[in-house]
Parts: structure tokens; sequence; C-alpha cells
């Protein structure tokens, strides 16, 4: 038998899932259950002491959640995936387990403004301490490098002004210093970017994004890409020691190349508690499923968008790395030639109180606190998103005061520039 | 053969085939990852015989231990080793005695030993190195999927409901090989930059 490999689509619809073993039903069933029955003591002992496959719990596992976890990792080209209530608790669970106390981890200073509060305030509290570098001068990450340092982060397409990361230089650098590089793929998914083919140990996602697809659904999801050797310098304990909850198993002796998705979710997910719902795991991975369809479509109406704002009067720049006069552009032809992701930022001559004006001008574009939705979202994340930074942490990230950020959805592109076209001249 | 990576179909054959598994180096200790694939690959049917001299006098899971693979006096289709490199020649040897002589040598996660591997080939054995067998049939079952882990198959025919003892249909379409192409790439680096430094 030819061990053929299917294509990104086919992989979309059918990796993890199959026709239900009771019922025939070919829709995966949506598992609404806390728990599952044990078909003796025996069973139960060795599903709680991860000796056979199977489920006890759900917030552990969960049969409909699989087929999405599954999903992921085939179309990420991972190794496992756990998927958890949302990308903010992806990211907590990924933290939980390679950082102890009094360590640091790099991250790029472009991120979601969500992940730089979580990095600089939460984090800190549990003593995990954040060291920014700027992912426009890769050299600053290895500058950064200390002893304490455990992980590199960053994201492959930067919120919010849809920037490209240089993956593969970032990657290096953390080869170097022996971390894993955990990658934020959540605007670009892995139709337009394989950050593991790129050289990312860990990618996660916010499920609620692109991936689910219909702004219906919070969820998240952390990849093993199968690639890192948790046992070398003792760096990492939680996977290369005995682990006390588990009678003394080794997580990474045990579990191979899939070690750090069982670490996830046996201690990280069992113990934090952030469990995805079923039924959002269902909408989730039905979104998927359309996924190469909606990207391409959301990433094809971005460029026209971008193409005619940049051809405005009133618009003083576009931000966006589809085109061709853009810093990021050779990077963004690079890593994501089939399109450049479908966020990106503008700025208007009029300002902030034009920015203000268009945002409530337009009647087509939702004006709200989300992207990756089907349907065209527009923000000010000065206000909103990035609000909580200070100006120069905001210009940095690239929500300065006159920005707008758009995230352009899968209507008709007529329809889209005609919106923005009423309401700049509103 | 190629041993940074294997075809599923050679996998699926071998544990579609085997029936009779020695396992050196299996532990009564139930933490031990030796312990859980002795036991999975017991309940999935196989013929299980628990081979450590340390723990001769005691049994695994009903199996009394043996001390040697020249004690089991029959006929062993598969000899697992649960021990780390420097172990394996002396077992690999003992192993070109048997008559008849095993089918298969399957090292563990972990295990390499290329020389062992391809003395036991001339002889016409089959080897696995460094891959779980309880992994590799929960990943071609895809039973492993309850853990979110990619089992790198796909299959749109209904699965029966898995019950004590039973064997698991290994016949799913295989997307590609054994493991992923970052895993494998990673893994052969790994592989040469310890031969390089030996």
């Amino acid at each position: 038998m030819n061990d053929r490999i299917p294509g990104f689509g086919t992989l979309a619809v059918h990796a993890g899932a199959q026709p239900d073993p009771t019922t025939g039903a070919r829709a995966t069933p949506i598992y609404q259950t806390t728990s599952f029955v044990f078909n003796d003591a025996d069973h139960a002992a060795s599903l709680f002491g991860l000796q056979s496959f199977g489920n006890i719990y759900t917030r552990i596992t969960n049969p409909t959640t699989a087929v999405l976890e599954e999903r992921v990792a085939a179309l990420e080209g991972g190794t496992a995936a756990l998927a958890v209530a949302s990308g903010h608790a992806a990211q907590l669970v990924v933290f939980q387990q390679l950082l102890q106390p009094g360590d640091e981890f790099i991250a790029s200073r472009k991120l979601y403004g969500g992940s730089i509060n979580q990095f600089s305030h939460a984090f800190k509290s549990f003593g995990w301490n954040v060291v920014w570098a700027d992912p426009d001068d890769v050299p600053s990450f290895e500058r950064a490098v200390t002893d304490k340092t455990k992980a590199i982060f960053i994201e492959s397409i930067a919120n919010p002004a849809g920037s490209i990361t240089d993956i593969e230089a970032v990657a290096a650098v953390a080869r170097k210093a022996g971390v894993p590089l955990i990658v934020d793929n959540t605007l670009a998914t892995p139709y337009l970017i394989k950050p593991i083919d790129h050289g990312a140990d860990i990618v996660v996602h916010s499920l609620t994004k692109f991936l689910g697809g219909h702004g219906n659904s919070l969820g998240g999801i952390i990849v093993d890409a199968g690639t890192f050797d948790w046992s070398k310098g003792n760096k990492y304990p939680v996977l290369s020691e005995p682990r006390p909850e588990y009678h003394g198993i080794k997580l990474q002796e045990t579990f191979g190349n899939f070690a750090f998705a069982i670490a996830c979710r046996v201690l990280g997910l069992r113990d934090l508690g952030p469990a995805l719902s079923p039924f959002n795991a269902f909408l989730i991975q039905t979104g998927i499923e359309t996924l190469p369809l909606r990207m391409q479509r959301h990433s094809d109406n971005a460029k026209a968008v971008a193409e005619w704002l940049s051809a405005h009067p009133k618009v003083a720049a576009v931000n966006y790395s589809g085109l061709s006069d853009n810093r990021y552009h050779t990077l963004a032809r690079k890593y994501a030639p089939k399109g450049a992701g479908a966020v990106f930022t503008f700025s208007l001559k009029g300002g902030y109180d034009a920015g203000v004006s268009l945002v409530s001008n337009l009647k087509l574009f939702s004006h709200l606190a989300n992207v990756g939705d089907t349907r065209s979202l527009v923000i000010h994340p000065a206000s909103t998103t990035h609000s909580q930074l200070d100006d120069e942490a905001k210009t940095r990230s690239g929500a300065g005061p006159d920005v707008v950020r758009l995230s352009v959805g899968i209507e008709d592109k007529e329809d889209l520039i005609a919106d923005l076209e009423q309401a700049l001249n509103a | 053969m190629n041993h940074d990576s294997y075809n599923d179909a050679y996998i699926r054959e071998i544990l579609n085939t085997v029936k009779t598994v020695a396992m050196v180096g299996a532990s009564p200790q139930n933490v031990r990852p030796s312990y859980f694939v002795f036991k999975y690959l017991a309940e999935r049917g196989y013929d299980m015989i628990p081979t450590n001299p340390g723990q001769v006098g005691k049994s695994l899971l009903g199996k009394p231990f043996v001390a040697s693979l020249r004690e089991i006096g029959r006929p062993i289709d598969m000899i697992d080793i649960f021990r780390s490199a420097e172990h394996v020649m002396p077992i690999v040897d003992i192993a070109l005695t048997l008559d008849p002589l095993p089918k298969v040598v399957w090292m563990q996660l972990g295990v390499r030993h290329d020389e062992a591997a391809a003395k036991l080939e001339a002889a016409g054995i089959k080897v696995v190195m460094n891959r779980c067998p309880k992994i590799e049939y929960g990943r071609l079952s895809s039973e492993i999927q309850w853990m979110g882990v990619n089992s790198r198959t796909l299959s749109s025919k209904r699965a029966p409901i898995p019950t004590q003892g039973m064997r698991l249909s290994l016949n799913r379409s295989s997307v590609g090989g054994g493991s992923t192409a970052a895993a494998d790439r990673v893994a052969q680096q790994n592989n040469k930059d310890k031969n390089d430094t030996a």
C-alpha cells in the first residue's frame, strides 16, 4: 500500500474524523458529556495511570474535541495537539510546562495586545519574566538570551499591522540557545504559513479566529511539532524528570515526540482546568472543513481592499505585506506565497478623528474586537485592544492613535470597497 | 533499509502478522514504559513473554518472567528490546542463535543500534528501531487519537466498537509515513549528530 500524502483540503475535511462506531453518523457527534464509564476497575486504573488510550473526563479528553485536535495537528504537520478554552489559555498552558518561577522567555514586541498584557502582568505574577525583542531586528532576540531563557515566542503574521516575522531566522536563534520556538499562527493559519516547516517547535492558535472562522466560538490550541529534545541539560524538568502526579512517570521517555502535548494535557489542562466545550469543538472543526476556501478568499479580498485604500487620497498609509511596496513584502512572498492574510492596518490623513469617524460611518464592516470572522470587521486598536498599553508601546506594536485595523471578510470585495468609499466620503 | 523513518505499510505488516512477543527488559513496575507496552499489547491479543533475569520467579500480568530468550522454549515472532543501546548487541547475538529465528526485532523509543540492525537484517530478520509498538498500534488503529495525537491516517469506514482483548483494524489509509516530516527531520539530524560525535 502506498503512503500517499493527501492535500491540505483533504486533511481539512477528513483528518481526525471517521464515522461514529456506534451509530455510523458521518458528521462527528457532539459528545456533550462530562464523563465516561469505565469497563472495570482495572480499566479505570489504566486510564488514570496513562497506560491505556481512552476517555475519563471532558476536562482531560473528549471524543469530539479529539477530532479537532488531530485535525489541527495534521494541518500544521505536528505530532499531536491539545485544544483548550481560548488562545490565552493555550499560552498559559504552554508556558506552565516550560517555566519555573524566576525563569525568562523572550517575546516579540509585535503581538496581539492581549498577549502583551498576559505576558507583562499575569505571567509576571507567576514569576515568569518576559523579555521583549524586536522582530524587525532578529539579533535583538539573540542579545536577550540569558541562562534563564526557556523559550522564544513570536507571531507568524503579527497583530495588528499584519507584519511578517522571519520565522527561520528566529528559529536559528532558538536552536542556538537550546530553547523551543513558540509561534502564534492565529492570523496566518496553516493554510497560509506552516511554522513547523520553518523551525517552530510549538504552534499555538486562537481557534476563535480564522480556524473556527465564523465568529461563533472561543477556543485555543497547542500543537507539538515533535522536534524538541526536552531531556537536554535538565532545563525542562516537567518533561524529563519523574512526575510525582503520575507515580514517577517520565513524560518524554514514555511519550517520545508528542510528550509536550501530553504534558500540556495531563498536567496543564488537568490541573489548571481551561477545557474547551465539546460544542465549541464541533463548531470549530466544522469551520476548519472550509478553511482553505475561506482563507484564500479572505486573503484575496484583503489584497483588493488594501490596493484600493492605498490609492485613496484620504489614506496616509496602508500596512499590508501583500502590497509590493510594503517593507514585509519579501518576507510575505517567502512565508505566505498564497496570500498575506486578511488583517492589516491603515492610517488616515485626518488622524485620530478621521479614524473614529470612519469606524462609525461604516455600514457593512462591524465595529468589534475580534478578527477572523466571515464578516468584515473594523476596530480602532488604540482605544480598544491596545488601550492598556502606553503610547510608546502602542506605536511600537503598530497601534498608534491614527491607525485603523481591518479584518477583511469573505463578502464580495466590491461591496466592501463601496462601504469604505461611502464611509470615507461621509 | 532506512531506519530514520518507516513506511506505515512496513510497521502495519509487522503488527498484523506477529503473535508471540518476548519483551526483553520488561518491568513489573507499573510506571515504567515497558509495563505500559506489555499490558497494552497483551490487551490487544498478543502472546506476551516478559524477559528479565532480575525478576525470575515473579510474573507480569499473569505471565511468568523468563531469564533469557534462550529459556523460552517455543518460537518467538518478535523480540521487543526495552534496554538502552549499549545492551542491544548481546541480546541480538542470542536472538541469532534461536531456532527458528525471530521474524522481527523491535527496539524501543530512544534505542538505536545500526550495527546490530545490519547483523539482524543479514539474517533475514526485520528491524524497527526508536519506535514504540504501543504507539504505532494506537496510531495505525487511530486509537491514540483519543489523546489528540496525529495518527497520520484517514478512514471513511465505520470502525467496530473496541472491546477488551480485541485486535483493531490497522488498515486505514496512511498519510505519508510513520512520523511527521518535521519530527523525522530532527530525529535524523540528532542521529547524525550522535554518529558524528561517536
